[in-house]
């Protein structure tokens, strides 16, 4: 798992690449809660284009940007998500509190 | 008559091994043709039920930390069992409720069994303190037909 970040007029964008397991998940936290401690963004986007695959662990990581974010008044949204990853996060009720952006071709 | 495949595999408990469990199911339940929702689906719900064996069956001194995946195709169902001889879980019917989990990390969202749930046609845990723990999926894969 790979993430990368760009911060740019208060809007914080995270980037994860690869798989997002359990194995990836405590560092992926890690590193997102730096981010958004640093920067204490107006939004923070989660970009999910480059993951290729997600379980529970997935919910735990939105739960703890949007908690995280939340906590320095700002909103997360989710976007480019993939079916898969989609079908997880619909499991946990996420959608009810976070914007989802899916795909273009899956819409 | 209905063609059957099976195949067995055992390894540590320990998180590197969640994506190869996924990896091999995925290679495995190839043969049935799934569409990739299905397939995606198979590999969800086997990195679900390893990581639960990871997370909670075993101690950290404990000998004989392994993990067996049975995978099984008969006709056109794919059965995932996935067991350990760990800790056992003391109340199966609270383990399985949304957003419960014991376990300490902040990176546990207590989600695993709803998923598995959602993704499969059918769950059965059998389990009891001491004796490890079982998990018997099952998921017809017909989408292409």
């Amino acid at each position: 798992m790979n993430i990368r970040s760009t911060f740019e007029d208060g809007r914080l964008t995270i980037y994860f690449e690869g798989e997002l397991d359990h194995h990836a998940a405590r560092d992926a936290l890690r590193q997102i809660e730096e981010r958004i401690d640093a920067t204490c963004p107006r939004e923070t986007v989660l970009d999910f284009k480059g993951l290729t695959f997600m379980d529970s662990s997935g919910i735990a990581v939105v739960v703890k940007a949007y908690k995280r974010t939340s906590q320095v008044g700002g909103k997360l949204s989710v976007t480019n998500l993939g079916p898969q990853p989609r079908r997880v996060l619909q499991a946990a009720g996420v959608e009810r509190f976070v914007r989802v952006i899916v795909t273009p071709k899956e819409v | 008559m209905t063609e059957t495949n099976s195949f067995k595999m055992e390894f540590l408990s320990r998180s590197a091994n969640e994506s190869f469990a996924r990896a091999v199911a995925g290679a495995f339940f190839a043969q049935l043709d799934p569409t990739m929702a299905e397939m995606a689906d198979l590999k969800t719900a086997v990195s679900e039920a390893v990581t639960n064996c990871v997370v909670h069956a075993y101690g950290d001194d404990a000998p004989n930390r392994y993990v067996t995946l049975t995978m099984t195709l008969t006709g056109d169902t794919a059965t995932v069992i996935v067991e350990d001889t760990g800790c056992g879980i003391e109340d199966v019917e609270k383990a399985r409720q949304p957003f419960f989990t014991t376990a300490s990390g902040e990176e546990r969202s207590g989600m695993g069994f709803s998923v598995m749930e959602a993704f499969m046609d059918a769950l059965t845990v059998e389990s009891a303190p001491g004796k490890g723990t079982k998990v018997i999926m099952t998921k017809r894969v017909g989408g292409r037909k």
